[in-house]
């Protein structure tokens, strides 16, 4: 079963040009998919449309099932997010945060989920800080539990990593395979990183200007564009080169 | 507890959890009240002093509409400036993708208001009873529907300033502490309704607030309810109340429709 099917997806802002421009994809249970592109591409508005924040111009979003134009709030039970440019109060300690979104969230038996999380996620030192004492490391860890609070079968992750140090993104990309595997949640994931890309996605949407220009795994991608990597795919696709495949 | 009741707790919970750590906030919520009490209280006073009984009555009066004013007031900030918080720390993104209805969120916000009237203006009312010796409980138990109308003129206006914050984000947070202001003088708090000039007692009586002023100065100088002019407070705030919803569910769509609650800032 799909856990997001998009069709159709278009966004115009007001008399601008098409921000997102006819999108059919689906993300299927258990998978994480890669959304990518250059700034501007579309990204972020694809990801706003997915979680109900904004009204796509056209097109239509069913996520768990649930059509997100008049049933939202059933879908985002089910959900989450997490992005370092959506910050949690600053002021509140991390676990007021945590209760403050088990609530939001309605977690049942939320004290024993959130001292789960705290093992899991190695919150322990820091549950009492306030976030804004936090380092972006820390930070980037409370997020996340924040994320995983409701225990989503669908998690929308904006550039989980970015701004941390290799060690910490190895240690997230290695906590988000472990939560896919072990919940078999759906994970959607725009990210500039490829490597993580190429670790964490099953699956990748190439997004220029607002279209999907190429989709298929990292390894698929790879090959059919002649490079070694994912950065250089990527770099070909945004500087418009065709795939190697095609030109012979 | 329901997933709705736990819900705007959960909104009730982050207020609570940000005042128990911030000093400068829980002294912001007293210090107006306080201070607007002092300041009329001994204007009261002098007056009181110097002149007779009438304008004893007229002490009596002013110091009535101030503490009733702040009831309004606080209520209003409370809504508007418990919604810029969550602006001001950029934590509307995780609350819009939460499961919170809009309808949750305002029943939090109001209830964040309600806490923070009160601990604005019980110590100015016990402050005018230590100070002044005035007891604004002689009023008798009206006082109560004197305050619940109020009370929803505030949450309605607040609604207002939401909805201006929606449609032009932050710029226009200075709403939150002006409009109220805006409109004490339409709103007869210190003066009978009739002082204002003939061509806008309607726009002053079109207000819940003129007609509870009205209502509270017959009780003081008459010893009289005007159960009308509290009847007019209650259908007015009904009328204006709808209204603000309306006008806040447009906005709140619109944000949706401009992408406003993803860059809602400056």
């Amino acid at each position: 079963m799909d856990a997001i099917v998009a069709s159709g997806l278009t966004k115009r802002y007001g008399r601008g040009p098409l921000a997102v421009d006819g999108l059919d994809f689906r993300l299927p249970e258990g998978a994480t998919v890669g959304l990518l592109g250059g700034n501007g591409a579309g990204k972020t508005t694809t990801l706003a449309m997915l979680l109900g924040l904004l009204v796509p111009t056209s097109g239509r979003i069913t996520v768990l099932g649930h059509d997100m134009a008049d049933d939202r709030f059933a879908a985002l039970q089910r959900m989450n997010f997490s992005s370092p440019y959506v910050a949690l109060p600053q002021r509140l300690t991390v676990a007021e945060n945590l209760r403050v979104y088990g609530h939001l969230y309605c977690v049942p038996r939320l004290e024993r989920r959130i001292a789960a999380l705290t093992e899991e996620l190695e919150l322990g030192a820091l549950l009492d800080r306030p976030v804004g004492e936090l380092s972006a490391g820390q930070k980037t860890r409370a997020a996340l539990a924040k994320a995983l609070i409701n225990r989503p079968d669908v998690l929308l992750l904006d550039e989980p990593t970015a701004s941390l140090d290799p060690d910490t993104a190895d240690w997230v990309r290695g906590w988000l395979e472990h939560y896919r595997a072990e919940s078999g949640a759906a994970i959607l994931l725009a990210s500039h990183n490829m490597d993580e890309v190429e670790r964490l996605c099953s699956d990748v949407l190439m997004l220029k200007e607002g279209r999907i220009v190429d989709r298929g795994s990292p390894e698929a991608l790879i090959v059919r564009y002649g490079r070694e990597d994912m950065e250089q795919v990527f770099l070909d696709i945004a500087r418009g080169r065709k795939p190697a495949r095609l030109l012979a | 507890m329901t997933c709705s009741a736990r819900r705007i707790w959960g909104l009730l919970y982050r207020h609570i959890a940000l005042y128990r750590r911030s000093w400068p906030r829980l002294i912001e919520l007293v210090y107006w009240p306080v201070l607007q009490m002092c300041i009329w209280g001994f204007t009261a006073q002098f007056i009181s002093s110097r002149a007779g009984s009438p304008l004893v009555m007229a002490a009596g009066l002013l110091l009535a509409g101030v503490l009733l004013w702040e009831v309004a007031l606080r209520s209003q900030m409370g809504v508007a400036v418990s919604f810029l918080e969550e602006l001001w720390s950029r934590n509307l993104g995780h609350v819009f993708v939460s499961p919170l209805r809009p309808t949750e969120m305002v029943g939090g916000l109001i209830i964040v208001s309600m806490l923070r009237m009160l601990a604005g203006v019980l110590p100015a009312i016990g402050l005018a009873y230590l100070l002044y010796a005035f007891n604004l409980f002689t009023l008798g138990p009206v006082l109560v529907l004197f305050f619940a109308n109020l009370m929803v003129m505030g949450w309605w206006v607040a609604l207002g300033v939401v909805s201006l914050i929606l449609r032009h984000g932050a710029g226009a947070e200075t709403f939150a502490w002006a409009v109220l202001f805006g409109l004490t003088p339409l709103s007869a708090v210190f003066y009978p309704v009739t002082v204002l000039p003939a061509a806008i007692r309607p726009l002053a009586l079109a207000l819940p607030s003129t007609h509870v002023f009205e209502g509270m100065r017959a009780i003081v100088v008459h010893g009289v309810l005007i159960w009308s002019e509290l009847g007019w407070a209650a259908g007015l705030n009904i009328v204006w109340m709808a209204a603000a919803i309306l006008l806040f569910a447009h906005q709140f769509h619109a944000a949706r429709v401009r992408g406003a609650l993803l860059s809602i800032g400056e």
